[in-house]
């Protein structure tokens, strides 16, 4: 049974100010298992950030099926299932990771990262000890913590996000283009937290538009332009664990 | 449906005037905006359904007139209604249309089950009397009568909401705007409502005062699990607190949905021009 199973799916955008309709994607078909990595691949514009915000709600899908296999609710289409749904995958089961960091202000990191296991029902002193450990994890350092994010760099938002994100230990974890406009250091360190998160059996869809640098790292690739499924020799971090 | 909503409002109508054969049909009334040439008849409301889910913050947008206030007016029985249901989940009166009830019973609920916090805070406390004074006065509507207990509460209340404790016997028109509203928050979560409703609380404060009224609604929110209907016409405070959002015109609810979907990929042409209007 595959975690998440997308089907015809195709979005379009309408525009009533200038009276028009600009498809953003169509025809996509794609699988993935429980414990697995797919990057999808494409230019700029191709539609890559459309799949991935559709399918955690942030756009309105209208077309074909995004079959997501729940915890709480079962086999649900995520284009379909209501917004208090939705919601409830964004706190427990689905995660979003961009480089962007659109937070409350005025919120230390650390708050943030706590906030976030708050917001499930920890405990206080286990979020707090939670939250430190995963800002540990992602290598952050101890002297940001205590700071507000807005100030921080590319590579440093996107690790607080991925922090915030996986401390709550989703089952699915979008990641919108983790590497874009970061220097090669700063990638082997994102690369180097993927290995960390497939490990822990997260299941993954991450959009990238180099693919050389996940080479090893998907167990499939999505091409955008060919719409085709390539699946990946399993080697790299797959095969030694 | 895997959950129970709170509040839940049915087919909500509130309309000046007397109405005619050109506007009763909800389906094809020929108003211009909201407003009746043929009889004169405004409809500040018309048919609005919603639902509000235990601990969620639900935003209301829309432009001055699009009849937010006057949903919440509605809601808080501070206008009659002219027709529509509303039902709260309390035992054993689930079933109960809030609206058709006496006017004692519907004080009850203002007392017990809802919190109000108005735009202007003249509305919402007694601008003579003490701070505490002020607190006092919902706590004993809401059937306390411990003079202890309730100075104790109206004191945690006061330091959460960040009123010196040194000034809680002044007026409250001796305050600062930002600090009116924060005493009138205080007394809106003083008889620990399950319910709350915020009118655009925060405009016409300042950034930073507004920042930490923001700041006091999502930890009230977290802490205590309160249910909220946050109106407000700044998108960026309805993306700040919101979880869903949804969004009126002319007395309508024209789009709803998810905060950041209604903001990134808004369906309506009213919504994509506000968002797009959005700095």
């Amino acid at each position: 049974m595959p975690m998440l199973e997308i089907t015809g799916f195709g979005k379009r955008f309408t525009i009533h100010h200038l009276d028009k309709t600009m498809r953003a994607t169509e025809n996509i078909h794609f699988t993935l298992d429980a414990g697995e990595f797919i990057g999808i691949v494409g230019k700029s514009g191709s539609g890559k950030s459309t799949i991935l915000k559709s399918i955690y709600r942030t756009y309105l899908p209208d077309e074909g099926k995004i079959l997501y296999e729940s915890d709480r609710f079962g086999l649900v289409d995520l284009a379909q299932v209501s917004e208090r749904q939705m919601l409830y995958l964004r706190k427990y089961e689905i995660g979003y990771v961009s480089q962007f960091l659109s937070v409350m202000p005025r919120t230390t990191c650390r708050q943030l990262v706590t906030n976030a296991l708050l917001e499930m029902g920890e405990l206080e002193e286990i979020a707090n000890s939670e939250a430190e450990k995963a800002l540990i994890h992602f290598e952050l350092d101890p002297k940001l913590w205590d700071s507000y994010p807005n100030t921080f760099s590319g590579g440093e938002k996107l690790r607080l996000n991925i922090a915030m994100a996986t401390v709550k230990k989703p089952r699915l974890l979008l990641l919108d283009e983790p590497t874009a406009s970061l220097d090669q250091q700063s990638k082997v360190k994102v690369r180097e937290i993927i290995e960390k998160l497939k490990s822990n059996g997260t299941t993954l869809v991450g959009i990238f538009h180099d693919i050389e640098f996940m080479d090893g790292l998907c167990d499939k690739v999505f091409d955008m332009k060919s719409r085709t499924l390539v699946m990946e020799q399993k080697v790299g971090v797959s095969s030694e664990s | 449906m895997y959950e129970t909503p709170i509040l839940q409002v049915k087919n909500l109508q509130k309309q000046y005037g007397p109405g005619c054969c050109h506007c009763n049909d909800l389906e094809n009334s020929m108003l211009e905006k909201n407003f009746c040439k043929a009889c004169g008849t405004v409809y500040a409301v018309r048919n609005l359904s919603l639902e509000l889910y235990p601990g969620e913050i639900l935003g209301v947008v829309g432009e001055s007139g699009s009849g937010k206030s006057t949903m919440m007016q509605c809601l808080y029985f501070d206008t009659d209604i002219t027709s529509g249901a509303a039902y709260i989940n309390r035992p054993g009166k689930e079933l109960e249309n809030v609206f058709d009830l006496s006017s004692q019973q519907k004080r009850f609920i203002r007392n017990h089950d809802y919190g109000m916090v108005y735009q202007n805070p003249v509305h919402g406390l007694k601008m003579n009397f003490s701070s505490i004074g002020n607190i006092a006065e919902k706590l004993i509507a809401a059937g306390n009568r411990n003079v202890a207990d309730m100075e104790e509460t109206a004191k945690r209340l006061l330091t959460n909401v960040h009123i010196p404790l040194h000034r809680m016997k002044e007026e409250p028109e001796n305050f600062s705007g930002g600090m009116q509203q924060r005493v009138q928050i205080a007394k809106a979560l003083s008889n620990n409502p399950p319910i709350l409703f915020l009118d655009e609380v925060t405009t016409g404060l300042d950034l930073s005062v507004q920042a930490k009224v923001l700041d006091l609604i999502k930890k009230i929110q977290r802490e205590l699990q309160i249910s909220m209907i946050v109106v407000s016409h700044d998108l960026a405070v309805i993306r700040m607190l919101a979880d869903r959002t949804i969004v009126m015109l002319n007395g309508e609810i024209i789009e709803e949905g998810l905060t950041d979907q209604v903001l990134e990929d808004p369906q309506h042409a009213y919504t994509q021009q506000l968002v797009y209007s959005l700095l």
